[in-house]
Parts: structure tokens; C-alpha cells; sequence
């Protein structure tokens, strides 16, 4: 599951979809993984970053990743 | 290199509109001590959920709504209603404070009797008396307070029997302006029932009429209507001196204050609607003043006042168990703690803190209980950090009808915990076990074993 080739995001954690034309405010951590997402970092890698950038394992990790893959798909942000 | 602090990613949808001018602050400062006591240390120490009052709150608050009315009135008395938090260990607060005992079931009486409570300051309300319990109470020259007519029958059989004649009052119920009246209980004023009740009582011969009471409603929002209730009960007590050559002792203007907290569907916080205890003491004490009674024989103002005493003293601390994301997109969060002890989120709205440090990042969520039964859920909606399990809450103002009204449902009950004046906590009821709750369990002897 990729984010929309349209969708703009900023370090500020700003995101605007042009196809909705909704907008949203991200996290620290969400605008961080929106970006790296945006230049087709692949999951696990973003995943292995996080785990030795933050105090977090990987369970914990797991659990907010498909979260918050669930939330970009509610927002119209991935591609189907 | 030191990791940085994880805060799990999120997005929020911004949405273009009007500002809600009433718009309240988001409630995400922690609330990490009570009384000086850490929530951390509460929770390690007697487990999760757990049920906290602080005394000092409950004394307090206590001596504030005796300033209210006191420094207005001079004969006053409160009675601690014991349906709205019967922990002995918070009755004998309120008894050491002054105050006196209401209760409404022979088991509340006999609570009352066993926490050194003398028989004649036990009021005793309610809508079921049996005659053993009736005649404990006229034993002990209790206040009984008669709610419909086969009690007052009731009685009069029982006076033939007892050599004492029983201090007696009315419940009365009336129109204050407030709707739905509360009619159910007690003698109705405006069709005639209590005065004819009155009459009833003093033609017996057989009791003392000492009182009237009433008790107007529950969470009143107008201190005006006990103005409304005053002029009704003084003209009764009026009628009574002039037409039954009975003085009126006392008028038992009953409980019905709201505490702060909000009701659900309010569309403004308690603390921004709902009258003080000085605004009800103004209404009350005024109405009494100018209702033209003589100075030297002004009726002794009885209060009932539970939940606004209560209320604020109570905290439940929980931790949370789980998230997850529900079909339409929101957030739900379920917490260790349910309807089954938390019976007020039924009318409340209740105040819920973090108990540790959060980021300004926040988001909607459910909050449900840990029960497996649709029914149970604590907030429809609230704004709250981003919650992790094993990430500690404080619930506010739970003192009231919480821990008498809570269910043995699934769960078991918590521990309830007192934190006195000078900081230390202390057991005040145990946590329920199986053993305890099995104990009055009787299993037939064909039942008594199984094979599977």
C-alpha cells in the first residue's frame, strides 16, 4: 500500500490531498514516515529506522503501523 | 545515542468552519497526584481500577455548604444520605463532622445504627418499611418519614402494639416549576393528599407529627424551585399550627444538588451552569425567612445533601487495555474500568485525565469498559492524548452512587481506598474475591459434581 503520487506533505506535518481536497495535521512521527513513505521507502525499512531512532519495540511498532496504515486508507491517502 | 521519546504516528482531519465560540480547552494536563499521592504508587500498590476518596475534599466541602446555610439561618442540620456512598469509613466522616443519618431501607438503618449513629438522628425515608424495621425505628424515637397512605395505615396498626408514640413526618411532592414533577413519592400537595395525610395523623392520636419533607427532584439546575418547595411546606406547616394545633419542628428540604459534574448531552460544562451551594442556600434560607414564621419558632432546616458533598472526593483510577479502530475510522480505547462500577457514565459525561505526560497531539476516541456487553462504554466521544496500554487515567468526581450502585457484573469489584488529611492511604473496602462472591451460593447435590 502506497500513499497517492498526488498527495503533498510537509516536515511541519502538513498533508493536502488534491483529490478530496481535504487537508490534515500529522505528528511528529506521522509527517516523518508521510515523507519518507512519499519517496518510496519501503515499510520495513521506514519500520527498522524508527526502531533505532525512537524508544519504542516492535510490537508496539507493529500495532501503531497497521494503525496508522488504517487511518491513511479512512483518509483517502493510499493507493488501492 | 539516546533514543528519542515515541509518540505513535497519527493524522487528524482539519476541518474548515466557524469557531464554536463556547469551545472549551482540550483536557489533556496529567493528573499525576491526589491529595499529594502519586497515581503510579495508588495503582502499583492497591491494583487497577481502584476507587480513591480524599477526605480532606469530603470535609472541605462539608464544612463549605454548612457555611452556606448557616451563616443564613441559624438552626440547621445536615443528614448524610447514605444511599448516595454508604462506605462506613465515609459515613463516619460526615457523623464526625455533624452530620446526622438518612436512610431509606432497613439495611441503611441498621448501617446507621452499627456506625454509633443515636436512634433519634436517623431519619428514616424511603417507600418500604417493614413492621420489624418500623418498630426498631420508634424503639430508637427515629424520624420516620411517611411516604403514602397504606405506611401511614401501617403505622397506626403498629402504634396499637408499641407503647411509644413514633416522631413522624411527611414526604411531600408538588409542582416547584421543575418537570417532570416527582410525584412518586410521598403525599401530593396540590390535589390535597398530604394535608389530608396531616389530618389522618393527628386525628390517630397515636404519633407525634414533628416534620415535613420533601424532596424535589435530582441534579436541580434552579435553586428557585426549593423557594417554591419552602413556600408549599411552610403553608402546610402554617395550616397545621392554626387548623391541627400542631407546631412543625422541622422542614427536610431533602437532597437534589448537583455536584459539577456534566450531565451527558449538556451542551455546557457543569461548572458553567449549575447553581452553587450558596445559590441554593440564598433560595432556601430566604424562602424560610420571609414565609412569616415567628422568630422563636422557626423550623429546624434539615438537609439531605448527598451527591453534592460527595461527588468531588471520588476519583476512579484505571489503566488502559487495549486500542483499536473501529469500521467508520474513530478511535476506541478500552480501559480496565466499565459501567459495572462506574454506573454514573449513565448520566455523566465524566472529567477523564491522563495520569503521565503527553504531547499537545490529541484525538477522538471511545472509551469503552472491559465488559463483553455492548451496553458498556464510558465516553461516546472525548479528546484525549494519544493513550497507550498500560497508559494510567484518573476518572473525576465519581463519590456519588459509584460504590453503592456499582454491579458485581463479570468483574469483580476494586478496592476502595481512603487518603486521609495527612497523606496516608488507607483499605477501606477490600476487593471482592470468587470466594466472596460465592459464599451465599447453595449447590443441590445432584448439581454438586459434573463430567465432562
Amino acid at each position: 500500500m502506497n500513499l497517492r503520487k498526488n498527495v503533498a506533505t510537509s516536515e511541519s506535518g502538513f498533508i493536502f490531498n488534491p483529490s478530496t481536497g481535504d487537508s490534515f495535521s500529522a505528528n511528529p512521527l506521522a509527517a516523518e514516515i508521510l515523507i519518507q513513505l512519499k519517496q518510496g521507502i519501503s515499510h520495513s525499512e521506514i519500520k527498522k529506522t524508527i526502531l533505532n531512532k525512537y524508544e519504542v519495540d516492535f510490537s508496539q511498532l507493529e500495532r501503531d503501523w497497521d494503525d496508522f496504515l488504517l487511518q491513511l486508507r479512512d483518509a483517502n491517502l493510499l493507493d488501492t | 545515542m539516546q533514543k528519542l521519546r515515541y509518540e505513535r504516528p497519527v493524522i487528524q482531519k482539519m476541518n474548515a468552519g466557524l469557531m464554536n465560540k463556547y469551545g472549551t480547552r482540550t483536557e489533556y494536563e496529567p493528573v499525576k497526584h491526589i491529595d499529594g499521592v502519586s497515581v503510579a504508587s495508588l495503582i502499583q500498590q492497591y491494583g487497577s481500577p481502584v476507587f480513591v476518596i480524599s477526605e480532606k475534599t469530603i470535609r472541605r466541602t462539608y464544612q463549605n455548604a454548612v457555611r452556606a446555610f448557616k451563616t443564613r439561618y441559624p438552626k440547621v442540620q445536615f443528614a448524610w444520605s447514605y444511599k448516595t456512598n454508604y462506605i462506613n469509613a465515609v459515613c463516619n466522616i460526615f457523623h464526625q463532622e455533624g452530620s446526622w443519618a438518612e436512610v431509606v431501607s432497613g439495611f441503611e438503618y441498621n448501617k446507621a445504627l452499627g456506625n454509633g449513629v443515636p436512634g433519634n438522628k436517623i431519619i428514616f425515608n424511603g417507600p418500604e418499611k417493614s413492621n420489624e424495621e418500623i418498630i426498631l425505628a420508634i424503639n430508637n424515637d427515629s424520624l420516620i418519614h411517611i411516604d403514602h397512605f397504606d405506611e401511614l395505615y401501617q403505622l397506626i396498626d403498629i402504634c396499637d402494639s408499641v407503647n411509644k408514640k413514633p416522631r413522624v413526618a411527611i414526604r411531600v411532592n408538588m409542582d416547584t416549576g421543575v418537570y417532570p414533577i416527582w410525584d412518586r413519592f410521598g403525599f401530593n400537595y396540590e390535589n390535597g393528599s398530604a394535608w389530608n395525610a396531616l389530618t389522618k395523623i393527628v386525628a390517630s392520636g397515636k404519633m407525634v407529627l414533628t416534620g415535613l419533607h420533601c424532596h424535589i427532584g435530582t441534579y436541580m439546575l434552579s435553586a428557585d424551585a426549593y423557594a417554591v418547595a419552602v413556600n408549599k411546606l411552610s403553608d402546610l406547616a402554617f395550616k397545621c399550627k392554626t387548623q391541627l394545633n400542631t407546631s412543625i419542628q422541622y422542614l427536610d428540604l431533602g437532597g437534589g444538588f448537583p455536584s459539577a459534574n456534566t450531565l451527558r448531552g449538556a451542551y455546557l460544562p457543569a461548572s458553567d451552569t449549575n447553581p452553587s451551594i450558596d445559590d441554593f442556600a440564598e433560595a432556601i434560607t430566604t424562602a424560610i425567612l420571609n414565609a412569616g414564621f415567628k422568630t422563636e419558632e422557626l423550623p429546624l432546616l434539615i438537609l439531605e445533601t448527598g451527591r453534592a458533598l460527595i461527588d468531588d472526593a471520588g476519583y476512579l483510577l484505571g489503566t488502559v487495555l487495549a486500542n483499536k479502530r473501529l469500521s467508520d475510522g474513530r478511535r476506541a480505547t478500552i480501559m480496565d474500568f466499565g459501567v459495572n462500577i462506574l454506573f454514573t457514565s449513565f448520566w455523566y459525561e465524566h472529567k477523564i485525565s491522563p495520569a503521565q505526560d503527553f504531547t499537545h497531539h490529541t484525538e477522538d476516541m471511545v472509551l469503552y469498559g472491559p465488559l463483553c456487553m455492548n451496553i458498556d462504554m464510558v465516553r461516546e466521544s472525548i479528546n484525549l492524548p494519544l493513550l497507550n496500554r498500560g497508559d494510567q487515567v484518573v476518572v473525576h468526581r465519581v463519590g456519588a452512587y459509584n460504590m453503592t450502585q456499582w454491579m458485581q457484573f463479570i468483574q469483580m469489584r476494586p478496592n476502595v481506598i481512603l487518603i486521609d488529611e495527612k497523606g496516608s492511604t488507607h483499605l477501606i473496602r477490600e476487593a471482592e474475591d470468587l470466594k466472596y462472591i460465592e459464599q451465599l451460593e447453595k449447590i443441590p447435590a445432584h448439581l454438586s459434581t459434573i463430567k465432562l
